[in-house]
């Protein structure tokens, strides 16, 4: 079922997504998928990567608006590097998701984008924070994001436990991924995946024709 | 991107229904909660209706126009069960409810899955969401649907027992209550085969808990 409309020329930019972080003893683990779409109809970019590193150990992936989310990271990562400089060490996760929180929430009006800030640091360790479009920050053990992320509440609200090693993080993150992807037409292409933990970082990416499949009817 | 469900004024069955079919039969689901806007006027509201004896239907969306459409289509089975002398299939039904929805589709905001048993197929599924007819192994609808897209493609697989089809509803209506405003209450489910129609009321305490994070 096409449609033959061509609003979506002059349809802003947006990253209907599906992205994701999940917290470990050792480490976290984040994906996303890599679709930026224009007007719901046409994909503009089939491998963005929406999995961005702001510091060396934090990383956060970017939802909503493609412009306002880029434009944020950009400000975050400047901010991030001052910060360090400032204190003469790495920044903590929280002070990311902090300065990310000031963006949002003073431009709340002006901006539509949501994010997870997601890493290690020295003080506490792997940790996620999900910063949500009007700037509410919440610490959680994994989070969910983008317009995909609705068709898997009930997927990683079944499968999550406590205490999953980093294999079974992976295998969590990539099905989570994969499913939404499979229903939500503005999330797809490919999975980008990122691995923080005390040692560094890990960069992964899983082609679409990789991915796991599920029964299909 | 809405489905079948709607918000109107009125009463809403903002919901979750599901339906899947084993050999030798089908199990329906359905959650028991009505909203009108912020209220939930009617929290133990059974949305599986019987269409025929071994035919039921699950109803979302607005619930007048959904239990308007079951009561037309109980109807016209009736009427033409005694024309051709025998229990109407399957089929007939979900046909005669996709007519209802595809001829007044700009009038009504409902979504019936209709699901049952017959000599002819045995158990069957059909969706009939916006006047459309499509048999499938399994079905969900209703507002929280969404959310449990992701689970059931995961987790179905072909070849369920009758059992284990009872338990993946119940899963499945689980989690969309947890995170679905408009679906809670308790779980109504119904399973049919040639030898009889069974229908059962799990309480919210009976309910499966997943994480609650």
């Amino acid at each position: 079922m096409c449609s033959s409309n061509s609003e979506w020329r002059s349809a802003e930019v947006s990253t209907g997504t599906t992205i994701i972080a999940v917290r470990y003893d050792g480490g976290v683990v984040i994906g996303s998928d890599s679709r930026a779409s224009m007007g719901g109809v046409y994909v503009s970019s089939r491998i963005i990567n929406k999995v961005v590193q702001v510091h060396d150990k934090i990383f956060c992936c970017m939802s909503g608006s493609l412009a306002d989310a880029q434009a944020v990271t950009n400000a975050v990562i400047h901010r991030l590097n001052f910060h360090s400089m400032q204190m003469g060490e790495p920044p903590l996760v929280q002070s990311a998701a902090s300065i990310m929180k000031e963006f949002c929430y003073n431009y709340r009006d002006e901006l539509s984008a949501g994010f997870i800030v997601a890493g290690w640091d020295r003080k506490k360790g792997p940790q996620v924070f999900e910063v949500s479009v009007g700037g509410m920050v919440v610490e959680q053990e994994f989070t969910i994001g983008g317009s995909g992320s609705t068709y898997i509440y009930g997927y990683v609200d079944a499968k999550f436990k406590t205490g999953m090693t980093r294999e079974q993080c992976l295998t969590f993150t990539t099905n989570a991924l994969s499913l939404a992807m499979d229903r939500d037409n503005v999330s797809g292409g490919v999975v980008h995946l990122a691995v923080v933990t005390e040692a560094g970082v890990e960069r992964q990416l899983i082609p679409g024709n990789k991915l796991p499949v599920f029964h299909r009817i | 991107m809405q489905g079948g469900a709607s918000r109107d004024a009125g009463l809403g069955l903002g919901t979750t229904i599901m339906a899947i079919e084993f050999d030798g039969g089908v199990v329906l689901g359905s959650d028991s909660r009505v909203s009108a806007g912020d209220a939930v006027v009617n929290r133990v509201m059974n949305k599986l209706s019987p269409l025929h004896d071994k035919i039921y239907c699950a109803l979302s969306g607005s619930a007048a126009d959904a239990q308007t459409i079951a009561e037309i289509v109980n109807y016209q089975l009736d009427v033409h069960s005694v024309e051709v002398g025998q229990d109407p299939l399957v089929r007939s039904a979900a046909t005669l409810v996709k007519n209802i929805s595809y001829k007044y589709k700009e009038d009504l905001s409902a979504h019936l899955i209709v699901a049952g048993w017959d000599k002819r197929e045995g158990g069957q599924v059909y969706a009939t969401l916006n006047g459309l007819l499509s048999r499938q192994p399994f079905a969900v609808g209703g507002s929280g649907s969404f959310y449990v897209y992701g689970f059931v493609d995961a987790e179905y697989q072909p070849g369920m027992s009758r059992e284990e089809c009872q338990q993946f509803v119940l899963n499945t209506l689980s989690l969309a209550m947890s995170r679905d405003g408009s679906t809670g209450g308790v779980a109504y489910i119904v399973t049919i085969d040639s030898k009889s129609v069974e229908e059962k009321c799990i309480l919210g305490n009976q309910i499966p808990v997943f994480n609650d994070l």
